[in-house]
């Protein structure tokens, strides 16, 4: 058990001459106790203002992708006490405008997403009572691009999304290059075409941020380098 | 496609003409079910998803071992296997003719997921690869446990769910995140829209439609213990109460044998797919003692009984109230390439290495066996067995058509909610190429709506719905979980009475419109007082153990007299039960060991 001091950002947009700022509050945390139940506790005991997304509790829908100590995390996989500070500031995501003290607009996520045409596209028709093959080895090309969650939090940690709103944004390069990798994918062509534009691949400046920042371990920035082969390549062929 | 006429929008009282929205059909959830209907539906209709999260944040995300069909990549296997391993885990109580279509009509929609580019783990040949699972098993449960779930690593959930999203938007279906349901309009006999509310930016709104398909989950969050999202509440199963419609086997609720000890996240039966062990204080495979065939590999209801009975019996893990899964065994490789997930949630949420130590584990309030009752076309019945309710469809976890019974064997439920949810988006299309005109929208849609979010906005009480929610959870875990008998029941039917009094007199601390969480939370604990009643006398009524329902005042099970579904109505505040018979095609009903 410890006393842990919670310094979580605070804003009413029913009183936006307030603006933000950092409420504190005190709570007894024991081994084990997630930020996200930490949250909850003070919700439920103390603060039923206090807002914040949260579901599965367990690392997989990605709605308490929040900023943990200067750090994008989810809320839910977060142990309070291995963070090792006696104050645990929490605020919401950079980059997305706020709705409500540690909730953020998804908008520019969907956005992002819409851009690279983020489905299967093929042309030739799929045998009509088997599926598609694919080798484990062509399907292993996925592994790291099929696990992400949509949480936010890299984009939300990118210099060049923070200096233009409309930047597409990692999470949708990494899921643009998730069916460009796709064997079974013939619409390469298209995923590509809305990221050759001053919003899309060539403004990633190879920072690593959204690297860091990715819960699931996840790396964006090799999928950027990827896209740009492949961009490169198009160009030439 | 119809197109959007403001001119011929019904005004509804107290909702602004911006906030009334008219399209084809209004499909309320956006998981697995929800959003396969909508694929289905959308290559020829206006349709609208409305979802309490947005539509990736959906439960169904976190299913993890793998959806069940006997395609027979990896060894022989038949539907008929498949058919007969899912009427005995549902302990006879499935009905037949729709178990018949869920497995017959497997194989397809699995293989139409990989076409719309779900990323399935592949065999060496590249074809879907496919593990075990427990009550799966070969010729007609002779052989030991077979290769049928199809999966994607310890991700299936995820994969299937974030396929449907991307289809989704492909066809432009229109999707309102981040909108609650209040209401089911339903006048006459005809089900007429959904009232909703704007959870961003406050506000009631109204949803004319000709068909409405509630794919709304389940509601695992009455109980403490609970591998469930904090948005499964099972708030469609109480609108569906509120607008006359009875719900069906509600006392058939499933604990999931391997949730991690205390918080009760799933730990996936994939584990025990890919051959973990499960053992006791004295490190004994205690199944040996319950299941010596199928062992670890038996189903859910019988595996959470098995180590519940252990715990109760002083053999859990250090006279504590959990027992180990160990996959030491398999060794780092095998798990970090099937199971990452689990590793990483073990990592995360008990600082365990589970290639080197054992996970502690405890059974977990899982899944709902029962739910709004629907005929095979998920077309909701309002008296339960045959009279329908006009334009209104249910699909899913929150449904019971019945394929699962009295127990559900894993990986059939991400196969149900995909394929019923592609049979409701039919049967929505043929209803909407018979149906020219919307039905007459009420002026007074949203009165009892708005009524019920003002009171609630403006309430002076003094109970928290926090407090309010945990005494419910603990009482259903201590009163209505694994182990039932008279004596407890009929003390927690007292209590939930007390409780639905105390809500009555809930205050909520935060009055705004935009994002409330704090309201929204109490609505949902005004829906789980609703319905989680007709578990409890369900529960009571039927005395006899079947499945997951099991009362040690009546240890076997009964089927001269219990061989039936529930039917439970709520009128005037009272519980009314009615019964329908099983429909028992291919199996007739044997005793269950495994």
């Amino acid at each position: 058990m410890a006393m842990i001091t919670f310094k979580i950002n605070r804003f009413d947009p029913d009183d936006e001459r307030r603006g933000h700022y950092l409420q504190e509050y005190r709570l007894d945390i024991c081994k084990g106790c997630t930020v996200l139940e930490a949250l909850n506790e003070i919700k439920w005991k103390q603060d039923g203002t206090l807002t914040f997304r949260r579901s599965c509790r367990s690392g997989i829908c990605g709605s308490c992708a929040m900023t943990i100590n200067g750090v994008n995390r989810l809320a839910c996989e977060t142990q309070v006490l291995a963070l090792k500070t006696q104050a645990v500031t929490v605020e919401p995501m950079r980059g997305y405008p706020v709705v409500k003290d540690l909730v953020v607009s998804l908008d520019p996520l969907v956005r992002g997403l819409l851009a690279v045409k983020p489905y299967l596209i093929t042309k030739t028709p799929p045998p009509s009572d088997q599926e598609r093959y694919q080798s484990p080895e062509d399907r292993a090309r996925l592994d790291g691009l099929y696990e992400c969650i949509l949480c936010g939090a890299c984009t939300s940690s990118c210099p060049s999304f923070w200096a233009d709103k409309e930047y597409i944004g990692p999470h949708a390069f990494l899921k643009a290059y998730r069916f460009v990798a796709d064997t079974r994918d013939e619409g390469s062509g298209e995923h590509l075409e809305a990221l050759d534009d001053r919003h899309g691949l060539w403004r990633c400046h190879t920072i690593f941020n959204c690297v860091e920042a990715c819960p699931k371990a996840l790396n964006p920035t090799k999928a950027i380098s990827e896209l740009k082969k492949e961009l490169v390549k198009q160009r030439l062929g | 496609m119809t197109k959007f006429d403001p001119e011929s929008i019904s005004d509804v009282k107290g909702v602004p003409v911006h906030s009334v929205h008219r399209h084809d059909v209004v499909i309320v959830g956006a998981g697995l079910a929800g959003m396969r209907a909508a694929v289905e539906a959308s290559a020829e209709f206006d349709v609208a998803v409305l979802s309490k999260v947005f539509p990736t944040r959906s439960h169904s995300g976190a299913a993890q071992g793998g959806i069940a069909a006997a395609l027979a990549n990896e060894e022989e296997d038949h539907w008929e296997w498949h058919m007969f391993d899912s009427v005995k885990g549902s302990d006879y109580l499935g009905d037949q003719d729709a178990i018949e279509i869920l497995v017959r009509e497997a194989p397809i929609v699995v293989r139409e997921f990989e076409h719309m580019g779900c990323p399935f783990s592949r065999t060496p040949k590249g074809r879907i690869a496919q593990r075990m699972f427990g009550g799966h098993t070969k010729d007609f449960g002779r052989g030991g446990p077979i290769l049928r779930a199809c999966y994607a690593a310890d991700r299936t959930g995820h994969v299937l769910l974030h396929t449907l999203y991307e289809v989704c938007l492909r066809n432009q279906v229109r999707f309102y995140p981040e909108f609650y349901a209040l209401a089911l309009i339903v006048r006459d006999g005809v089900c007429r829209g959904v009232v909703g509310w704007d959870v961003i930016n406050g506000g009631v709104h109204v949803f004319h439609a000709k068909a409405v398909l509630f794919g709304t989950g389940g509601y695992g969050q009455v109980f403490k213990i609970n591998s469930n999202a904090l948005a499964n509440t099972g708030d469609g199963l109480s609108l569906a109460l509120r607008a006359g419609v009875p719900l069906e086997d509600m006392e058939f609720v499933q604990f999931h044998p391997t949730g991690l000890y205390k918080s009760g996240i799933l730990v996936s039966e994939a584990a025990r797919g890919e051959g973990g062990y499960l053992t006791n204080d004295k490190g004994e495979r205690f199944m040996e003692r319950y299941a010596p065939s199928k062992m670890e590999l038996a189903p859910r209801d019988l595996v959470s009984r098995s180590i519940q009975t252990e715990i109760n019996e002083g053999r859990g893990v250090g006279g504590e109230a959990y027992v180990n899964c160990d996959l030491r065994h398999l060794g780092a490789e095998k798990i970090m390439t099937l199971l990452p997930q689990i590793h990483e949630l073990a990592t995360k949420f008990m600082d365990i290495d589970c290639t080197k130590e054992p996970i502690p584990i405890q059974p977990t309030a899982h899944y709902s066996m029962g739910g709004i009752p629907t005929d095979i076309d998920c077309r909701v019945l309002l008296d339960g067995k045959s009279k329908l309710l006009a334009g209104f469809y249910a699909a899913g976890e929150c449904a019971c058509v019945s394929v699962h019974g009295a127990n559900r064997l894993g990986t059939n439920s991400c196969l149900e909610a995909s394929l019923f949810g592609r049979r409701a988006g039919k049967a929505i299309v043929a209803f909407l190429r018979e149906t020219r005109d919307f039905p007459e929208l009420p002026s007074d849609a949203a009165d009892a709506a708005i009524a019920e979010v003002e009171r609630l906005l403006a309430s002076q009480g003094s109970e928290s719905v926090g407090a309010l929610k945990d005494e419910l959870q603990e009482k259903m875990d201590i009163e209505c979980g694994i182990f039932r008998d008279a004596e407890k029941l009929e003390r927690l039917t007292g209590e939930l009475r007390g409780l639905e009094q105390r809500y009555r007199n809930v205050k909520i601390d935060d009055r705004g419109g935009k994002f409330n969480y704090d309201l929204l939370e109490a609505l949902e604990l005004g829906h789980m007082l609703d319905f989680v009643e007709l578990i409890v006398a369900g529960a009571l009524k039927r005395q006899e153990s079947r499945g997951a329902h099991s009362r040690t005042d009546f240890p076997e099970r009964d089927d001269g007299k219990w061989l039936r579904h529930t039917i439970a109505f709520k009128r005037d505040d009272k519980i009314e039960f009615d019964y329908k018979p099983v429909t028992i095609t291919r199996f007739p009903p044997k005793a269950r060991t495994y």
